[in-house]
């Protein structure tokens, strides 16, 4: 079984595994937190902790997609609503009962020093493992000069950073916004003050929605609403983005917590690939309970066996250089789509697709025999349907009527006539068709040898390579 | 003048339950989203009114259920009725790409109900098609879907349409002949009114048989468009069929259909193996009679049903005897009703009688259902229409006949196939009719 602890991580942080409850409602009270590591999380973020605050009624929307719900959500909750005292009290009394897993206190206080220097010894005397600095809430705390407003300006996260590590005895992560042009700027300032980890990302500004009867956005408090922060499924992608960003900059990159839309493992390992040490989960479990962790925990560890590997740093980081600028692609690379015909449901899906968004090169012509070329005439998507719909249909009312016949159907398992065919000179493979299709490995992008030397627009625009000639076999 | 209603029977609702409920609207969307919404979706071609299905599913997934609904109306003035009674399974969810997915076929048919549902519940009338008037009257003859279809789709594009009907109500085999579990007479009316109300004139209880008649037509209306479906159904041709107790299928279903015939004891004997065999079968056996035994000359695989409405009978508790023809009907002391039986085997293309194999069933009433004859008479007096096995001869793309002033569509020219048929055919007829250059010359 392979090794799925963190050790040391940011410095001293050990954890029996990488998946921990990010900073938010799941982690509100001491209850729900030791009720999360009975479930098996290796540990998690306290909800940040600072000067109560009062919340509103109504503070989640979320976006539905296809009958799925919460494929994005967004909050307007702010922080802890509990006193200080009774936040730490209930952490001792966990880290008591569960010596093993990871505590960290989320803090946010006003920006002076005395005031953090307090939050920061307190934290620690409560039995913290570690801080995390919350610079990154996008609502409410913001606007009173706290959370994005100081994650936002590299000069505060530098200044309120140093100040924290004057006094902390235990290891410091910055928690980073996204609201930013670019996040590397804040990553550099928390770094130089001294940090010795990052949390990323915090939510993304946003407006889920707006009610069309009432014209009122989402969430509803009282006929208004207010910008709140983004996050689940629909975020992961910037969020993988911002983390391989970091981790590629060597006055940014530290350990890092990664977070954002993960719900599997298979999104935790995602970010490990991409160098992040641990991650933080809050809308899975808001949808779906503690419970998610199980299938975390086993599915890494499957993962990891079927590929050998035996402790999470044997693959973590394994994608960060397989992200490059734009220029350093190989432009001579050719691949072209390929239908398995036994497959094709026939929904001609990939034939729309390529002719109104993409290059025109997926024609549904097999009846009438090959017609591979430059110089074809195809009829355009819409004169095809008008046919059909001039055509003349009846109910197949006897039973020889509804017997297909076998060379109408052809040999595959939809009619010949729906399934489409590649133009496999025009087809500059953009993946468009893949996507669209809705099985599973009936669409493959498949590499042709153009016999071209690799060559990059890097090169070709500096001259480096600008006398590439065909190969000769 | 409103077309007329049917009175609401609470026994006849509960005994013939709906087969397929409607879908929850939550549900609706779910399945909606399911739609991959194919190119050129087979689907669409499938339908013979080209229903552009996945145009409508997506815009129930969109919350457009309106949108849904004209985008029905618009192929098909009859989506309510074709919702409930198209037998998907052959069409247009049988052309489903989901069969390929090993995946449930979307389910259309439930999908349109719910958006012609909604828009029925608004009272709501499709938009018309064209706002010019057009001086031209045309007279669709009979009141079923086919004439719906071709006077609604001229009435939406200006003309002039009135629907003749022999009958007290209007609607056709939709009103008289489908299994209340299906379509119920007082839904199909609904759509009816709603025809009657986009402008289409109706005139009841006036039959089309003599010269005369025809004549008077012609001096009215510029164009005949002849929707009158089959004649009677087809006698069994053996002793004894004309006495009491012996009642055809489609006068079975229009009489519990119209509350003239309420409950049923006994046993009951129905002869045939088509659909309306099945449907006669079946409201036996929920109108209360105990034993329904269903004769078929061939065998299980041959019977002309669909599949589906088979596998129904037999949860229904229809006992299916194959191979066996009824001989003679007769009465015995009792007043009981005994029809002989034969077992019969197939030689070729003949059925020959097995020896020793006479049975005799003792039954309350036998219902025939062998089909329909075609409507020959009238047909025969209409001189320079082509008919052919009892069929007018209509052109299948326009509904031509080989008199220029008449069109046909429907039953009566195709020989009998399912209301989505007669409904692309009567809106086919009106736009050629549209299309005269009489007519095109005073657009």
């Amino acid at each position: 079984m392979p090794d799925i602890c963190v050790r040391n991580f940011a410095g001293r942080i050990s954890s029996p595994n990488p998946f921990w409850l990010a900073s938010a409602p799941p982690t509100n009270t001491g209850e729900m937190i030791m009720r999360a590591f009975d479930a098996g999380w290796g540990g998690a973020v306290w909800k940040t902790i600072g000067e109560p605050v009062t919340n509103v009624s109504s503070r989640y929307s979320s976006i539905d997609w296809q009958g799925q719900r919460i494929m994005g959500f967004n909050n307007i909750e702010l922080i802890s609503d509990r006193a200080v005292e009774e936040n730490l009290r209930e952490m001792t009394e966990v880290k008591k009962r569960y010596p093993q897993n990871v505590v960290i206190a989320s803090l946010m206080v006003a920006s002076n020093r005395e005031a953090w220097h307090e939050i920061v010894s307190r934290s620690e005397d409560a039995g913290a493992d570690g801080l995390e600095l919350n610079f990154g809430c996008p609502h409410g705390m913001s606007e009173r000069g706290m959370g994005s407003a100081v994650g936002q300006v590299p000069e505060y996260t530098e200044m309120i950073t140093a100040w924290v590590k004057e006094k902390a005895r235990t290891p410091v992560l910055v928690k980073l916004t996204p609201n930013i042009s670019d996040i590397r700027v804040i990553a550099r300032a928390a770094r130089r003050g001294g940090a010795d980890g990052l949390s990323a990302i915090n939510t993304i500004n946003s407006i889920t929605g707006i009610d069309l009867d009432t014209f009122i956005p989402r969430p509803n408090v009282d006929g208004k609403s207010s910008h709140g922060g983004y996050c689940g499924p629909a975020v992961k992608p910037i969020a993988l983005n911002m983390v391989q960003q970091i981790m590629v900059d060597p006055e940014a990159m530290l350990p890092l917590s990664g977070i954002g839309g993960i719900a599997s493992w298979r999104d935790a390992v995602e970010f490990m690939l991409l160098g992040s040490g641990t991650v933080q989960v809050c809308t899975a479990v808001m949808h779906f309970g503690y419970r998610i962790v199980e299938d975390m925990i086993e599915g890494l560890e499957n993962w990891m066996c079927s590929k050998g590997f035996e402790t999470i740093d044997d693959f973590r980081g394994l994608s960060v250089n397989r992200v490059s600028e734009w220029k350093h692609l190989n432009l001579n690379y050719k691949i072209v789509a390929r239908i398995d015909e036994q497959k094709c449901i026939g929904c001609d899906l990939c034939h729309i697709a390529c002719w109104d968004g993409a290059h025109q090169c997926i024609h549904l012509d097999r009846v009438s025999g090959p017609v591979d070329g430059h110089v074809e005439l195809h009829p355009v998507p819409a004169a095809k349907e008008a046919e059909s719909r001039a055509s003349l249909a009846l109910t197949p009312v006897t039973r020889k009527e509804r017997t297909v016949d076998p060379a109408v159907r052809g040999p595959y398992p939809a009619p010949l006539a729906r399934i489409p065919r590649v133009d496999e000179t025009e087809c500059v493979g953009c993946n468009l068709c893949s996507c669209v299709c809705p099985v599973d490995g009936c669409i493959t992008m498949v590499r042709v040898n153009n016999d071209l030397a690799p060559e990059t627009w890097d090169e070709r625009t500096h001259g480096t390579a600008c006398s590439v000639q065909p190969q000769t076999q | 003048m409103s077309t007329a209603t049917i009175h609401d029977d609470p026994q006849l609702r509960a005994r013939f339950s709906e087969l397929k409920p409607a879908l929850a609207p939550q549900a609706a969307v779910i399945e909606a989203d399911r739609c991959l919404n194919c190119f050129d979706a087979p689907c669409t071609a499938a339908c013979p009114t080209h229903i552009d299905v996945p145009g409508f599913i997506k815009r129930i997934a969109s919350g457009n259920v309106r949108g849904a609904a004209l985008r029905i109306l618009d192929a098909n003035i009859l989506g309510s009725s074709c919702a409930r009674v198209c037998p998907v399974d052959v069409l247009c969810e049988g052309a489903c790409v989901m069969h390929w997915h090993n995946r449930q076929p979307i389910q259309i048919g439930l999908l349109q109900r719910h958006a012609m549902d909604a828009f029925y519940a608004a009272s709501e009338l499709p938009p018309m098609a064209s706002t010019a008037a057009r001086n031209i009257k045309v007279a669709c003859v009979g009141g079923g879907p086919a004439s719906l279809a071709c006077a609604a789709e001229l009435r939406r594009r200006g003309a002039e349409a009135t629907i003749i009907e022999r009958r007290t109500l209007p609607g056709g085999l939709n009103t008289y002949g489908v299994a209340e579990y299906k379509l119920r007479a007082a839904d199909s009316l609904r759509e009816v009114e709603m025809i009657r109300r986009i402008g289409v004139e109706f005139r009841f209880g006036v039959s089309i048989d003599s010269e005369a008649d025809l004549e008077k037509l012609e001096s009215e209306f510029n164009y005949v468009f002849l929707g009158i479906g089959l004649g009677a159904m087809q006698q069994l041709g053996i002793p004894g069929e004309d006495a009491e107790g012996v009642m055809n299928a489609l006068e079975l279903i229009a009489a519990y259909k119209t509350g003239h015939l309420r409950e049923l004891h006994g046993t009951v004997v129905v002869v045939g193996g088509g659909n309306t065999a099945i449907d006669a079968a079946n409201a036996a056996r929920r109108l209360g009679a105990e034993t329904v035994y269903l004769l078929y000359r061939r065998s299980a695989d041959e019977i002309p049903a669909f599949d589906f409405e088979y596998e129904h009978a037999k949860q229904e508790g229809v006992q299916f005897l194959w191979r066996r023809q009824p001989l003679a009907v007769r009465r015995n002391e009792h007043g009981r009703l005994l029809v002989d039986t034969v077992q019969v085997r197939q030689l070729d293309k003949t059925l020959l009688p097995i020896p020793d194999s006479h049975y005799t069933i003792a039954c309350d009433l036998l219902v025939p259902a062998i089909g329909q004859s075609p409507l020959t008479q009238l047909i025969r007096e209409l001189r320079g229409i082509e008919v052919r096995d009892g069929r007018i001869v209509a052109d299948p793309f326009t509904g031509h006949t080989s008199n220029p002033r008449y069109f046909a569509g429907g039953d009566c020219v195709n020989g009998g196939r399912e209301v989505v048929d007669a409904v692309a055919a009567g809106k086919r007829a009106a736009l050629a009719i549209l299309e005269t250059p009489e007519v095109a010359a005073h657009a």
